[in-house]
């Protein structure tokens, strides 16, 4: 198996591993997150508007881990060096 | 498939390339200058007023609640800056109804620019706050081992805030993109309509980032004798108004 091969396996296999590992994390915070804010809805209404705020605030936090995932998965498909650099090399050739 | 608005190039000379990032970074820029312009030039104080008026009054001071609410005082002060903010990454999003527009947020470029800007205005407001000293010395907050942390934290944030707005912008277009290519009409619909929602969040998200981490390098505390002093002159004048409201239920 040459390397231009195996690059090409790494990258989508990891692209693949990085957005569906990494999706897990950040959805289970964000389920507990938003549990705990509705039940402080339900004791608090009154304070509906600054719970609501946090809450989104929170929950963007939360997403960015899962974005950043997805722009790792993102680079290796569209922008990879290494995959660029070996097609160099080979139309080179 | 391209990634960001940076593959689109209208116009090149050299090195100097006019890609469609700059191109509609502009139009917005021409849009948010010459609307407001436009709007405010016959400004009214009484009842009757345009509704392009009221729509910016609206905008405005909603956004100088927000500010004040977070915890940033005087808002006033800080209104320009936090306000551009929210509202250029607010109609880059917005202005995806318009066919064969693409946001500029899309690009990593425009995202770490915003995100620059925002780690530069921090010290700036912090120094011009609290003084070079109390600036630095903040640092050193709850201990001095904690200056390393402070510093990175302080670099990795400025980081998440330019991805987390890149990477929301440019999925939502990818995904429009992609399912444009397998499916009927009515889920890129539905999928555009919730990048929009994310884009407003996005926006909010960003701006409240940005206050709460002004907030954090401006804050200064009431010194305790000041703030009995100002509680004193408020007692004198307590029992009189209840003097007055007692008789009335009377009549």
């Amino acid at each position: 198996m040459d390397s231009m091969t195996l690059i090409a396996i790494a990258s989508i296999v990891t692209a693949g591993l990085t957005i569906a590992l990494g999706s897990i994390g950040p959805a289970l915070g964000e389920g507990r997150a938003v549990a705990t804010a509705l039940s402080s809805l339900a004791q608090q209404p009154d304070a509906a508007t600054t719970i609501t705020r946090t809450l989104f605030v929170g929950l963007a936090m939360i997403e960015s881990i899962a974005i950043y995932c997805f722009v790792v998965s993102m680079i290796l498909i569209f922008a990879n060096p290494f995959w660029n650099h070996v097609i160099a090399g080979a139309a080179g050739k | 498939m391209h990634l960001s608005p940076d593959d689109i190039i209208f116009w090149q000379h050299g090195s100097l390339k006019l890609n469609a990032t700059i191109a509609f970074t502009w139009g917005l820029m021409f849009v948010l200058a010459v609307g407001s312009k436009l709007v405010t030039r016959k400004l009214s104080t009484d009842l009757q007023r345009s509704r392009w008026q009221n729509l910016l009054e609206i905008v405005v001071t909603s956004i100088n609640e927000q500010i004040a609410e977070v915890g940033l005082r005087p808002a006033e002060k800080y209104l320009g800056f936090l306000g551009t903010l929210f509202l250029f990454v607010a109609t880059a999003s917005l202005f995806t109804i318009v066919p064969g527009y693409e946001p500029p947020t899309g690009s990593l470029s425009t995202t770490a620019a915003l995100a620059i800007c925002v780690f530069v205005a921090v010290p700036l407001f912090g120094v011009e706050d609290r003084g070079l000293g109390g600036y630095l010395r903040a640092y050193l907050k709850p201990t001095f081992i904690m200056l390393p942390f402070n510093i990175i934290s302080e670099l990795s944030r400025t980081l998440a805030l330019a991805v987390r707005l890149f990477g929301n912008m440019m999925s939502g277009t990818m995904i429009l993109a992609i399912l444009l290519t397998i499916t009927p009409f009515i889920f890129p619909i539905a999928m555009s309509a919730l990048g929009l929602l994310t884009g407003m969040v996005q926006a909010y998200i960003f701006f409240v980032l940005a206050t709460v981490y002004i907030a954090a390098a401006t804050r200064t505390r009431k010194p305790e004798p000041e703030a009995k002093a100002e509680r004193k002159p408020e007692a004198p004048a307590g029992p009189k108004p209840e003097g007055k409201i007692a008789p009335k239920p009377e009549d």
